[in-house]
Parts: C-alpha cells; structure tokens; sequence
C-alpha cells in the first residue's frame, strides 16, 4: 500500500468514525466536539483530492465560522435537562434500520456504477492543484474554465462536448443571499426590548 | 489503489457522511443536534463535487465551485437555524424539538 492511499484510509476513516460518534452520542456537547473533527478530516479529505483553495474555505469557515455558531448556541441552551436529550430505544432502532438500508443502497449504486475516470496526465499527479487564481477566474468568468470536456454518460443526441462558462452571476445572486441571511439571523436574534406604552 | 477504486473510496465516504446526517436529523431530539445533522449531510455532497473535480478533468473547476457555493449556503443556513433556535428556545424555554407543536391541527 503506498503512502496516499494509506494517508486516506487513515483521514477517511478518522472522518467516517466522528461523524458515526455525533450521531450516536448522547450528549449534545460531545456531539458538538466530534462534529469539530469530523469537519476537520473532511478538509483533509480536501487537501487529499488536491484541492487547496477548497480545503483552506472549510477549515475558515466551517471549523472557524460555523462551528463556533454551533457551540455558541449549544452553550446559550445547554441547561439541565437539554444537555442530554435521550432518544427512546423504538426509535434508534427504526432510525438505525432506515440508515443501515439507506447507506446499503446507496454503496450498492456506487460500487455498481461505472464512473468515468479520465486519465489526464496532470491529474495523476498528487501534487498537481488547481490554484486559487483559477478559481477566481471561474467566479469572474474572464477566462475559460475547464476546457470543453468530453462528457460521458449524456444521451446520445446530446452535443458531447461542453461549453467552457463562468460563474459570475451564481457568484453574484450568492453573494446577495448571503448578505440578506446575515441581515435576517440579526433581525432574528436581536434583544427582545418589552413594548412600553410611551407616556 | 487504481484511480477507480480510490474515487469510489471517496463516494463511499460521502455516502457515509450524508446517511450519518440523515440519521442524526431523524433521532435526535436537540433542535442544535438537528443543526449538526444538516451541516453532515452538506458536507457528504461536497465531498463528492470535489472527488468528482479531482477524477474528471471536465470538472475539474466545476467541482471546486460548487462545493465552494455549498459552503457559502451552509454558513448562510446555519446563521438563520440558530436564530431560529434561539427564538424558539426564549419563547419555549426548551430545546425539545419534540415541544413544537402549535401547529398541528
């Protein structure tokens, strides 16, 4: 076993293991904790498929932004009773059921699925990774992204070549909607101030 | 490993990540717990937009982009849920998800 894929079993595991620990923790702060790691070896996970810029974004905003919320608003109601909520036995076992079949079914389509893996020299390369410029050239769509590629898998009176497009109106509408959640969560959470009748 | 049965080791991986999330949503009766679920299962999703951007050079932008979107909703998302919760949770004093029924008929 070479050293990369020895690198993911290891990332992936440590992140497979802590999402499995938030569900089945019964303590909402520990969850908490376990989600922190999980989302940790998930931007692992990122810098693995080389993929930097990506991997950079949610360490700073998930571990740093996201998760602070959370614990936040874990600490502003973990009192007495909240901390540990117990889910009755009937339903772990319904929900462990349901996911045991959900996740059988979605391995069985993935491992059963022939996915197109290209063989492009420059992905071979583990440390090939796209820069943060190319990226940003994609959200201003000044430049071509990506190069027509040749899709696999489309019907076949498709046009089988894709179009190189930019990403600026996306780029923009989320932008706005982020500005506009971020006005409402304050309206939202703002201090109740008591009506006073003025006089 | 082969390039194709390192891809499907990521699906795999995300697959895991979404149905954990799932499963999270569905027991757990914290409304921050239900929180942790949402944000499990977006990032199943973007493990496969990226792993999906690293195999096929087609994607290769695509992929990063939108799991760079996906992140941006899930702050936006998790802004707007925790205030949520926290008007709940004055107006209720609890955080019982289970307790939120003025609206059933």
């Amino acid at each position: 076993m070479n050293p990369k894929d020895a690198l993911f079993v290891i990332v992936a595991s440590w992140t497979g293991l802590s999402a499995i620990a938030v569900v089945v923790s019964q303590n909402i702060v520990r969850s908490a904790a376990w989600l922190l790691f999980s989302l940790a070896g998930t931007a692992g996970i990122y810098f693995l498929l080389g993929a930097d810029f990506v991997g950079a974004t949610q360490l700073i905003v998930y571990v740093g932004g996201v998760l602070v919320l959370v614990i936040f608003g874990v600490m502003l109601t973990a009192q007495g009773p909240f901390i540990s909520l117990k889910t009755s036995t009937g339903d772990w076992g319904i929900a462990g059921l349901v996911g045991l079949i959900f996740l059988g079914v979605l391995s069985s389509s993935i491992l059963f699925a022939s996915w197109p893996v290209a063989s492009d020299a420059r992905m071979k390369d583990a440390a090939y990774s796209k820069s943060s410029v190319a990226l940003g050239q994609a959200f201003l769509g000044i430049k071509e992204v990506s190069g027509p590629g040749n899709v696999t898998s489309f019907p076949s009176n498709a046009p089988r070549t894709r179009l190189p497009m930019g990403y600026l109106l996306p780029f923009e509408l989320v932008s706005v909607h982020l500005l506009v959640v971020l006005i409402g969560a304050a309206y939202l959470a703002r201090a109740k101030r008591r009506l006073r009748k003025p006089r | 490993m082969s390039d194709a049965e390192l891809l499907n080791g990521y699906l795999l991986l995300g697959a895991l990540l979404f149905v954990c999330g799932v499963v999270c949503m569905a027991i757990k009766r914290n409304a921050i717990g239900i929180l942790m679920g949402v944000e499990l299962v977006l990032n199943g999703a973007n493990v496969n937009f990226v792993a999906f951007s690293r195999y096929n050079p087609s994607f290769e932008i695509e992929g990063q982009v939108f799991a760079l979107f996906v992140i941006v909703m899930a702050a936006a998302e998790a802004a707007i849920a925790l205030a949520i919760v926290m008007n709940f949770y004055n107006n209720h004093t609890t955080v019982d998800v289970d307790t939120a029924e003025e609206l059933k008929g």
